[in-house]
């Protein structure tokens, strides 16, 4: 298939910021699903997902396990990657440059700098401005947000606690992220330089969002979805799209289970069609007390 | 000036709507079958055309717009736009099923994957000095109808489209920060 591929020279730039912040765009309203082997990925596509996370184990299994999690096997990316037509996503370790660039070298669409993984770097991210292919990182907070935007991200997605199926912490991460966009709106121009101190965030970026009233780049949800009312919940607060992890494919039934959240994320703000598809779907993964976690994934990242 | 309804099942409609507002025009986002009542031109926005493919067909939209397309609606098509609105989608899923529109046959993610995403400059008809092109995954059109005038070309191959009143291109205006294609589209539709 890549004989049939039109070179996109003469006169083409690649990997400009804003034809990577422009994929992040074209996924909105969608829902970008976890998944272990090219079967669950064909599962995703028929189900409507707008793109794929190639993984070795979904982070409700990463967190049983235990011990150190690292790039997945290049084999078995390339083996999704065949699988689907849309976007195949994988995540590298925080600060771990060089999974990134053999990500790159695979072809990914997106690179997902992940806390779901083990930490390789802590003190420094991955500089995303040295690469081609563009960069989605989580945050808890809006100075976090800001600081990944500031290395590269082209995409933000709030944390939650991923693998837990608890929703609790997505909804309290959008809401800091969103509240603290609110506050930025409506302070004073020298207000503006005490945040972005407060933030550890530049104050460019601290002032162009006080400007824009929102992120310079689409921020998504993630860490703890597991039914069609969760991704309504975080769309109507504001995500502009959703990362389903272990919630589909550690469900009962997962291909309805995906379709419905895919319906519920387009039709978010229309409660009879998400009580439509919510209807009959079986059990949703059994899900953990956050109290009860010995590992939180979403305080790795600085 | 007409109302314009934007598909909004998935996908960059809020940049499309953002450009229409800054040229003062209405607009409405379109989810259900519903909401092209009253409309008198539609965007079809980029995303991913798999997925919208799926929610057409549960909404009720697919035959919904194959009506008022074939009616005559004008409609700016873009990027995962055109292909619902191609006759031919190569490299599609089986279960792909595009409205048929527009005669042209089109190749999904023509240049490869985001690593082969690009910007390059076009000159295109109608308009004075080059229009930035963004190609994000984009497809690439492998054959036009009778009938289908081509407006833009990159590389000697079609990118922007036209059979009357549907205008379809493989780029993304919306993302451009160049007013100038939406405003000939409402300009000739209006």
């Amino acid at each position: 298939m890549p004989d049939q591929h039109v070179d996109p020279a003469p006169g083409a730039t690649t990997g400009t910021a804003r034809v990577k912040r422009g994929l992040a765009e074209m996924l909105r309203g969608g829902v970008i699903m976890d998944v272990v082997t090219p079967d669950q990925a064909r599962v995703a596509e028929d189900a409507g997902a707008v793109a794929v996370m190639a993984l070795e184990r979904v982070p409700a299994d990463i967190r049983r396990d235990g011990g150190v999690a690292r790039m997945s096997d290049p084999a078995m990316i390339e083996g999704i990657q065949a699988a689907v037509t849309i976007p195949v996503m994988a995540k590298c370790r925080i600060g771990h440059f060089a999974e990134a660039q053999v990500l790159q070298s695979l072809g990914v669409d997106y690179v997902d700098e992940s806390e779901v993984l083990t930490p390789a770097d802590e003190a420094h991210h991955v500089d995303k401005w040295a690469f081609t292919v563009p960069f989605v990182c989580g945050a808890t907070n809006l100075g976090e947000a800001l600081r990944r935007i500031s290395e590269g991200a082209c995409m933000i997605r709030s944390k939650g606690e991923a693998g837990t199926g608890n929703i609790v912490e997505a909804v309290r991460h959008l809401r800091s992220i969103l509240g603290e966009i609110r506050r930025l709106t409506v302070a004073s121009p020298e207000e503006l330089f005490a945040a972005a101190k407060e933030h550890r965030a530049p104050v460019e970026l601290v002032q162009e969002v006080a400007g824009r009233g929102e992120l310079p780049v689409p921020l998504f949800c993630a860490g703890g979805i597991a039914t069609p009312a969760d991704a309504s919940l975080v769309m109507q607060l504001g995500a502009q799209a959703v990362f389903v992890g272990s919630g589909i494919f550690k469900s009962d039934d997962p291909a309805p289970r995906a379709k419905a959240i895919v319906e519920a994320t387009t039709h978010y703000a229309d409660a009879s069609i998400v009580a439509k598809v919510s209807r009959g779907l079986g059990e949703a993964m059994r899900g953990e007390e956050i109290g009860t976690l010995d590992v939180k994934l979403a305080e790795r990242g600085w | 000036m007409v109302k314009v309804g934007v598909l909004a099942l998935q996908g960059a409609f809020r940049e499309h709507r953002e450009v229409l507002a800054a040229l003062s025009a209405d607009t409405v986002e379109v989810r259900t079958p519903e909401a092209l009542s009253g409309i008198g031109a539609l965007v079809l926005p980029g995303g991913e055309s798999t997925t919208m493919t799926r929610l057409l067909r549960t909404s009720g939209l697919h035959g919904a717009l194959s009506e008022v397309l074939r009616d005559g609606l004008p409609c700016l098509a873009t990027c995962a736009g055109l292909i619902l609105l191609a006759s031919e989608v190569l490299d599609g899923r089986a279960d792909q099923e595009p409205l048929g529109v527009l005669d042209v046959s089109v190749r999904r993610n023509g240049y490869g994957r985001q690593l082969e995403s690009f910007e390059a400059p076009l000159d295109v008809e109608g308009l004075a000095g080059p229009f930035p092109g963004v190609f994000i995954r984009a497809p690439v059109i492998e054959r036009t109808g009778p009938g289908v005038a081509v407006l833009a070309r990159h590389d000697g191959r079609p990118v922007l489209v036209r059979r009357g009143p549907v205008w379809a291109s493989t780029f993304h205006p919306e993302l451009a920060g160049d007013l100038r294609l939406h405003e000939l589209f409402l300009k000739e539709v209006a």
